[in-house]
């Protein structure tokens, strides 16, 4: 009550003082509580007055709102109007919903009081929205009225709330009454005006009263029309917010408005009008561009001078001397010392410059570098952009250092938006401007010890995306990792441990070009390893491993390099693949084996006991199944007689072992891998990845052994007798090798670069002995895959090879673009999965694709060589796959107690392999068929198997497959085109449409598959399988659809292996044909589609022309 | 065209909010919010401009002016001009300076209305309909004595 009293007497004193803008409460009210609700309401003042001293705003304008509510259903409209102003305040400054109100707005709009009306107008206009307000069609009659008022103050807000509150409804009903407004003779310029700007709103809600519209306003595109300004301001939205070419024919009356007029603000609409329209119509170039010229020489208003050089900069592509005029002019804004805002907009128009003119970003060159150095952050940022559009091959380095140089200067912020557009630059399209890899290799690790240095993630991805890509790259960043890892002090650094992850992956898997891995390996080793995070201190001891297993292995090889070198050939691709590596390896190695005694190993041996030993009961599981790997490895070691003669122990057949064994461990290769390699991994039919697997528990047995790594130390431990101790560190040294090259390969899936498959699960394990462990049966995996990565390279430029495989992703155009050398992929895979307690298996696998090289000579699609090792990493791709699918950690785990004494590489997954082979080839068949794709079918079931042997172990069947698949990679070749293979494993999601558009020739299949799969417990099978694809020569003049290589190879094939699959393979076959002209005649359809939705989109324009059909008109213009 | 105006003061407490598109109540609350957040770190010797991309959608632009406790805000698509916004800010300004004589950041508060009429004299609907502060001024005193003539009291 106290607080009324108080309001009131306020209000009355601000009535006295005619403080109020809102009249006072002498309206005849009729009764005594309006009067009382009227004399006692707080006005918009009083109201805002109490909000400025309220210390509780919150609960203030709960209560306001609360007395709002009662006063606007006052019958007063007095009072009414005032609650409503109140609410409309409230609303808009402190953002209170009131579409409540709306219709307490739309009861004002009648008052015969202009104040009042005002206010209901306002008050909609700030709120009314179709979308939330659906009383509108109650004010349509109101608005008709009020848009005839002779009285502006009437008439205008009508008009604006038609023109940003209004419905399609709406608006469509009061078109005519608008047309009117335009030429009325009663209205004042001022409405005629504004009835224009309204036609703009209504034009975009019904695109159909443009015909009724648009000839008013070409009317007003006079020089002299009072309406101009408004006019061109419609058009200027029309042109720029939908399609241009309907107004396109009204370039004429543009252009003497262009000459004629003299209001800038009208001129800078026109220019932004043909800045549009140039785009359609280059040749109006010639009508421009002494207008242009003219208004840019004479002008003194800035703003149309900016105007006009934008267009220029923009639109205008040949003429010399407005664009020499235009920079001319622009250097003055760039040069405005005193005003920033000109600076900034010079700097921005000169990045509107195509890349053929960037000779006049050159010539502001100077002043460009100085803006780094602004106080403006914008103005440093369009530098910046300038910057990076002025490099090239040419200066990247000096640019480069120009940017090192600032970003050392500069504050965090922008220092690490010089880094990263350094970082995008160089990168761009895979390392194109970098010539010299080991120079910016150095600049990387520079950038590593700016102090605002936070870009670590990027320079962490761009190390080791280059060492994989650019090999030879790879000495000088061991070099530079090398230092990087060695300094102490910056492993403090929070932001520099994704640059050590990296640097520390590249030194262990790299060792082979360190001067000196005791000094790498101390480094990996240093106590203030204890400041990285777990994942990367993983990484550390992942280094550890391979860089111990390189000196041990070089150590032993001292003297029998001959023999290694045969080793290595034998159990390793990646070396013999690359003969200058294998040279440069030899080389190096040699000065580090002088290095190396057997004191030097026991030293490092017991160095990495001291420092991770503590590690393997640290918390993190990453951090200790490492760190327990290497200790294992450690020990296995350890074992070995130290002391006797170097000679001895070299010939040592115990040492021989281990040599080879971990030699095939590290010694493959890890490459790029497609990021779309993973999806393409079909979920396997008949997987049970939700299946709670304690029942594992049971037929376990008394094998059974806990997961937990207390337990699992202590088993190893106690199997502490000799077989044991070796086979079980190799035997998890293998599966954690997987662990962590799955790893790997997730991180640089991520990183959307692309990788190569057949390093995820690089292993060349060779059998060397048989392992016995308690009744526990014997796994053997072999597994050789031979991959040759393929190589792009760029005639003409002596460059590094950067080694690019997702070309898949691009337009099959823009790939063409590159020139490609056919190559020669031999791949062999030899797989010896196994495991089980009451199986044993050996699945052998041989599969060689090569391509003829008969076909060598012939263009062939990017990316060809991908295909191929693709078919042979199929299997590794499908035990991902289950890996990849199976993340939760109840499922491993369990696999893992199961495996845990043995080699046991994924033993469900290679059970199902075969299995899950067929699915994934199948749907990779179906894939490639519905993408209508060229793809090569042959490779995808290449298989020859031969049934060699069977084994029986423990009343158990044994099942061996073996798999020979030679297949000649058909290769497509376009007539004339030079056009490089383009892998298309990812264009399903490409519209067959665009497919459709290449020319095809026929091409050649060989196909040879022999299968012979099998496998099950308790049967022995033997299904042989031949199916032959032959040459489709007679095919070969025909012009053949896209894709219809695979149809016939695909369909001459014959899958006998399960009778589902034979099923939907003739279900493929079948729809297969269907599909091709289903695909033909959905292409054509769609066209009609587009076009008629164009014509539709164009409706408005078309019917504009008709009106106004200037064609001839704007023909004679353009002459 | 102009898609919002809006004066705030240099605590970020909005005096004047318009905008011409229908933006609910939180959504422009959380706009002006991130305008401020980006007025308030801006030095007073750098450029009147910044992208608003991130919080007006693409393509928008933002053009403000400090003057003493308040920014004014312009936001605009590329067809219009920067420095014609500039301009525009300062007729603004300049005709506000002559409807209140020696304008503060107090006639801003008490005369919602009157703001609304000014702005509206100026930005119809997000075009710019009158750039002259003196035909603006004459416009809004016609308004207020016709509403004076009609009603009791304006």
């Amino acid at each position: 009550m106290a607080a009324e009293g108080y309001s009131a007497v306020q209000t009355l004193a601000s009535y006295a003082a005619g403080y109020s803008p809102i009249g006072s409460k002498a309206s005849p009210a009729g009764g005594f509580a309006p009067l009382v609700d009227s004399l006692f309401q707080r006005s918009l003042d009083d109201m805002i007055k109490a909000l400025r001293t309220a210390s509780d705003a919150e609960s203030l304008i709960h209560r306001l709102l609360t007395e709002i509510r009662r006063e606007i259903r006052s019958t007063d409209s007095d009072t009414k109007c005032i609650a409503l102003l109140k609410l409309t305040y409230l609303s808009s400054l402190h953002s209170l919903d009131m579409s409540w109100a709306a219709f307490h707005a739309v009861e004002l709009l009648p008052s015969p009081f202009p104040a009042v009306k005002r206010a209901g107008y306002l008050c909609a206009s700030l709120s009314f929205h179709p979308s939330s307000t659906d009383l509108l069609p109650l004010v349509t009659h109101q608005l008709r009225k009020d848009l005839q008022s002779p009285n502006t103050s009437i008439s205008s807000p009508a008009l604006h709330l038609l023109a940003i509150s209004s419905s399609p409804d709406l608006s469509i009903h009061l078109s005519n009454d608008l047309l009117s407004l335009f030429s009325s003779s009663r209205a004042s310029s001022h409405v005629r005006c504004r009835s224009v700007a309204t036609s703009l709103p209504v034009i975009r809600l019904n695109p159909d009263s443009s015909t009724i519209f648009l000839p008013k306003l070409v009317e007003a595109l006079s020089p002299s029309s009072p309406l101009l300004s408004a006019a061109v301001s419609v058009f200027c939205e029309l042109v720029s917010s939908g399609n241009p070419r309907p107004y396109l024919h009204l370039a004429p009356d543009f252009h003497r408005v262009l000459i004629e007029c003299r209001n800038n603000w009208v001129l800078i609409k026109i220019i932004k009008i043909f800045a549009r329209l140039i785009l359609l119509e280059p040749r109006l170039t010639r009508k421009l561009v002494d207008p242009i010229c003219d208004l840019m020489g004479r002008s003194p208003a800035k703003s149309l001078v900016l105007e006009c050089i934008r267009i220029v900069f923009s639109s205008f592509p040949e003429p010399e001397t407005p664009l020499k005029l235009a920079v001319e002019k622009v250097k003055e804004f760039v040069a405005a010392d005193d005003d920033p805002n000109l600076r900034f907009l010079g700097l921005h128009t000169l990045t509107l410059l195509r890349p053929g003119q960037s000779w006049a970003v050159e010539e502001n060159r100077e002043a460009i570098v100085k803006s780094l150095a602004d106080p403006d952050p914008n103005i440093r940022q369009e530098a910046l952009r300038l910057i990076t559009t002025m490099v090239f091959e040419n200066n990247l380095v000096e640019i480069s250092a120009i940017l090192i140089n600032y970003s050392s200067k500069s504050d965090p912020e922008f220092s690490n938006e010089i880094l990263e557009a350094i970082l995008a630059t160089c990168s761009r399209n895979f390392y194109e401007l970098v010539m010299d890899f080991d120079w910016y290799v150095s600049l990387l690790a520079e950038m590593v010890r700016n102090p605002h240095f936070m870009k670590g993630e990027e320079v962490e991805r761009q190390l080791v995306d280059i060492a994989l890509r650019v090999k030879e790259a790879r000495p000088e960043l061991v070099r530079v990792a090398r230092n990087l890892l060695i300094d102490p002090a910056l492993l403090e650094n929070p932001l520099l441990h994704r640059v050590h992850s990296a640097v520390a992956w590249i030194s262990g898997e790299f060792i082979k070009f360190s001067r000196n891995p005791m000094e790498i390996l101390e480094a990996l080793l240093q106590p203030r390893t204890s400041f990285l995070p777990s994942l990367v201190r993983a990484v550390y001891i992942q280094a550890v491993f391979k860089v111990v297993t390189f000196c041990f292995i070089s150590f032993m090889n001292v003297g029998r390099i001959s023999d290694s070198k045969s080793d290595i050939d034998k159990n390793t691709d990646a070396a013999s693949e690359d003969g200058s590596d294998e040279a440069l390896f030899k080389k190096e190695s040699l000065g580090v084996k002088e290095l190396l005694t057997s004191k030097s190993i026991l030293y490092m041996l017991n160095l990495i006991l001291k420092e991770l030993s503590p590690l393997s009961e640290c918390d993190e599981v990453e951090v200790q199944e490492r760190a327990r790997n290497v200790l294992g490895f450690v020990h296995t070691l350890n074992e070995i007689d130290w002391n006797r003669e170097e000679e001895q122990l070299r010939s040592d057949i115990k040492v021989r072992e281990i040599v080879n064994f971990m030699n095939a461990v590290f010694s493959e290769e890890l490459g790029p891998i497609s990021i779309h390699a993973q999806k393409r991994v079909p979920l396997p039919e008949g997987i049970e990845l939700k299946e709670n697997l304690n029942d594992l528990v049971e037929i376990l047995g008394n094998h059974y052994i806990a997961p937990s790594p207390l337990i699992s130390f202590s088993t190893r431990t106690q199997n502490h007798n000799e077989v044991k101790q070796e086979s079980e560190p190799a035997a998890e040294s293998s599966s954690l090798l997987a662990e962590h090259r799955k790893r790997h390969g997730l991180y640089y899936l991520s990183t959307t670069k692309d990788e190569d498959g057949s390093s995820d699960y690089p292993r060349a394990t060779d059998l060397t002995k048989s392992v016995h462990s308690h009744s526990m049966t014997e796994d053997l995996l072999m597994l050789t895959a031979q991959s040759s990565v393929p190589r792009l390279t760029k005639p003409s430029k002596p460059r590094p090879t950067v080694v690019k495989l997702d070309e898949f992703d691009d337009s099959p155009s823009s790939s063409s673009k590159h020139a490609k050398e056919p190559q020669r992929d031999v791949l062999f895979v030899n797989e010896k999965p196994h495991s089980d307690n009451y199986t044993q298996r050996l699945v052998k696998e041989t599969s060689t694709a090569s391509n003829v090289d008969s076909l060598s000579k012939e263009k062939s699609l990017l990316g060809e060589g991908e295909i191929t090792s693709s078919s042979s990493r199929k299997e590794k791709h499908n035990s991902r796959g289950n890996h990849y699918v199976v993340p939760s950690p109840l499922i491993s785990f369990s696999t893992r107690t199961q495996n845990h004494n043995e080699v046991k590489q994924e033993s469900e997954p290679a059970a199902e392999s075969s299995s899950l082979l067929a699915e994934h080839r199948k749907r990779h068949e179906l894939y490639y068929l519905s993408t209508m794709k060229d793809e090569d079918g042959s490779s995808d079931y290449p298989r020859a198997t031969d049934l060699t042997k069977s084994v029986h172990s423990h009343s158990m069947t044994e099942d061996l497959l073996k798999l020979t698949a030679q297949s000649s990679v058909p290769r497509l070749t376009k007539p004339s085109k030079p056009r490089p293979t383009v892998v298309k494993l990812d264009e399903f999601d490409d519209s067959p449409s665009s497919s459709s558009k290449h020319a095809k020739e026929p091409q050649r299949d060989v196909l040879f598959v022999n299968e012979k799969p099998h496998s099950d417990n308790y049967t022995q099978r033997l299904v042989k399988e031949t199916s032959t694809a032959s040459n489709v020569d007679s095919l070969s003049k025909e012009k053949s659809l896209l894709g219809e290589g695979e149809i016939t190879s695909s369909s001459s094939r014959k899958e006998k292996h399960n009778s589902r699959g034979k099923e939907r393979q003739r279900s493929t076959k079948k729809s297969e044909s269907k599909e091709g002209k289903s695909h033909r005649s959905s292409t054509s359809s769609s066209h009609h589609r587009g076009r008629h939705k164009h014509k539709q989109g164009r409706e408005p324009g078309d019917t504009a022309s008709n009106i106004a059909p200037k064609a001839p008109v704007f023909e004679d213009f353009l002459l | 065209m102009i898609r919002a105006v809006i004066v705030m003061n240099t605590q970020g407490k909005p005096r004047l909010v318009r905008f011409y598109e229908f933006q609910p109540p939180e959504r422009q609350k959380e706009l002006i919010r991130s305008i401020y957040g980006v007025l308030s770190s801006r030095a007073d010797n750098v450029s009147n401009f910044f992208k608003t991309d991130v919080i007006f959608g693409e393509d928008t632009r933002l053009v403000y002016k400090h003057l003493a406790t308040m920014y004014f805000v312009f936001v605009f698509d590329s067809s219009e001009n920067e420095l014609a916004m500039l301009d525009l800010i300062q007729v603004f300004v300049e005709t506000l300076e002559r409807c209140f004589k020696n304008v503060c950041e107090l006639d801003l508060v008490f005369n919602f209305t009157k703001l609304h009429t000014i702005l509206d004299e100026i930005v119809f609907a997000g075009q710019v309909v009158e750039t002259s502060s003196s035909e603006i001024v004459k416009a809004v005193e016609e308004i207020a004595r016709k509403s004076l003539s009609h009603s009791l009291q304006l």
